[in-house]
């Protein structure tokens, strides 16, 4: 095994490394903000500041009694889960992290940072977030019990409505780089206009990107629309009959999902590793981090100050306001490509 | 040598899932099973060097439309088919409608025979250029459906558009707006 290869497995298995902490970490920043925000302290027992929250959470689920009810399709009720986590942690593969480092001269010839660089990468992103709703879907339906199954039912919904203005507002990026590879996407925004505006996609598609901000929350059914799980109205929605590891899987594929979804957002409109300075070699993912990161801080600053929709108006939102606007942004942008460049 | 095994596992999958999916008492299972179908199928087409198409399938069929399925099936909570509860007296089971589906099944086979007899006819593999290089790259495909097959694109999209206009159309209750 040459050097490269191990390299490239290690960075691999780093990668997959930190989107398993990265759920431990959000739960922690989750509960950590919305303590402040309610002007509490939040989790403060486990480890300095409570720090070793996650950790507690874990074990204590752990230790639960898996339990499934009698009249529980056996099969798919414990597939759902692992379908869940499996295309929650799939979708990550395509997200480049950095541009292309040597390890400080540790290898002759760069490699990318990143899982897999394929030239149909946005696209691969699309189909297995795509994949990961059947997790949601099954889970409602063979917990056989009510609760679940409108919260499945729910999450179908809302993933095939909300699915469209979510690509059609990506295919207008797609347009501006000319090209369907995340790397090659990300290295189109390199460089600055007037030498102090970095060439962001953001600048030149704002409406792009608040439909992708808002259908995102969408797709990954975080307030103010999770309605697969309202608590009000279902209990806890399609995970109510699940218990212990099994329980833990669903919200921790909820988690990775946001991770994906904030890295999708990163490269496809900040610029990913590109950042308003340059930092010195070998260090540029950081700025992909700081930025993934404000998007999910974002994320949990939204679930704990807005209130979530109504069923009926996240529908009529979905199919009357947003998806009508993504299409117009597309045409509209489609027309000055050409007239610019034509 | 692994590519060829790698062929045999996927098609082999694709094969023994679409006959289940006829095979299932459950249409919940059958839906499931269609879906691991259509990812074999995806995995054909990266063999074939066409991920686009590949990605494609998943998005569209194993993605959107299997989603819908689920969703009726799940909406109107089907009950499992019972074999013996089949009934005898259903126009599909009279001879002569039998007797036409023997045919179109029989006509299906010699199709397939003689699909296969004529393999060694064709030069190179479907969609291959000349020197070798595949239509595999986004901006090709875009190209040839845009300029060769532009009339076919089009029709095909009016085609959809009216089934969607008369879906609505037939779906309204009289008598309410849209």
């Amino acid at each position: 095994m040459d050097l490269r290869f191990a390299v490239q497995l290690g960075v691999i298995g780093f990668i997959f490394f930190m989107l398993i902490n990265m759920s431990a970490l959000l739960v922690l920043a989750e509960r950590k903000i919305m303590g402040f925000m309610q002007q509490r302290y939040g989790p403060y027992l486990v480890g300095p500041h409570g720090m070793l929250q996650p950790f507690a959470d874990i074990l204590k689920l752990l230790f639960k009694e898996e339990l499934r009810p009698k009249g529980a399709d056996k099969w798919l009720f414990t597939l759902a889960p692992i379908l869940s986590v499996t295309a929650a942690f799939a979708a990550f593969a395509t997200v480049p992290v950095g541009g292309e480092t040597t390890f400080f001269g540790l290898l002759d010839d760069p490699i990318k940072l990143g899982v897999a660089d394929l030239n149909v990468g946005v696209l691969v992103v699309f189909a297995i977030t795509s994949m990961g709703v059947y997790g949601i879907v099954l889970a409602g339906w063979s917990s056989n019990s009510k609760y679940s199954l409108m919260g499945g039912l729910r999450a179908s919904a809302q993933m095939i409505s909300y699915e469209l203005s979510y690509a059609t507002s990506i295919a207008a990026v797609i347009m501006l780089a000319g090209s369907l590879s995340i790397r090659e996407i990300v290295d189109s925004q390199a460089g600055y206009w007037w030498s102090f505006i970095p060439r962001w996609y953001l600048f030149l598609q704002p409406v792009g990107f608040i439909i992708y901000a808002i259908a995102g929350v969408a797709e990954t059914n975080r307030a103010p629309f999770d309605f697969p799980e309202a608590e009000q109205e279902l209990v806890a929605g399609y995970n109510t009959e699940y218990s212990s590891v099994r329980f833990a899987m669903f919200p921790q594929a909820e988690y990775i999902n946001m991770v994906t979804m904030a890295g999708v957002a990163t490269t496809l409109y900040l610029g990913g590793w590109h950042g308003p300075f340059p930092l010195p070699a070998g260090f540029d993912w950081l700025w992909f981090v700081a930025k993934a990161g404000f998007i999910l801080f974002v994320y949990i600053w939204m679930r704990w100050t807005v209130p979530r929709y109504r069923y009926d108006q996240l529908m009529a939102f979905g199919w009357k306001w947003l998806f009508p606007a993504s299409v117009i942004n597309l045409i509209v942008t489609a027309a000055l490509l050409l007239y610019l460049n034509g | 040598m692994a590519e060829t095994v790698i062929f045999y596992l996927l098609a082999g999958l694709a094969v023994v899932a679409s006959a289940l999916v006829i095979g299932q008492r459950n249409p919940m299972y059958s839906v499931l099973l269609l879906i691991a179908s259509f990812g074999a199928l995806a995995g054909l087409y990266i063999q074939l060097d066409a991920p686009f198409v590949a990605v494609a399938q998943i998005i569209i069929y194993a993605g959107a439309i299997m989603v819908l399925f689920l969703f009726v099936v799940m909406l109107l909570n089907a009950p499992k088919e019972d074999g013996a509860e089949w009934d005898q007296a259903h126009p599909l089971r009279r001879p002569g409608v039998a007797r036409f589906g023997a045919l179109l099944a029989g006509l299906l086979v010699i199709q397939l025979a003689w699909a296969l007899m004529r393999i060694a006819e064709l030069e190179a593999p479907v969609g291959s250029q000349p020197d070798g290089a595949a239509v595999s790259s986004v901006r090709e495909l875009g190209k040839v459906l845009f300029q060769r097959h532009a009339f076919a694109f089009e029709a095909t999209s009016i085609l959809i558009l009216v089934a969607m206009v008369g879906a609505v159309v037939l779906a309204r209750k009289e008598g309410t707006d849209l």
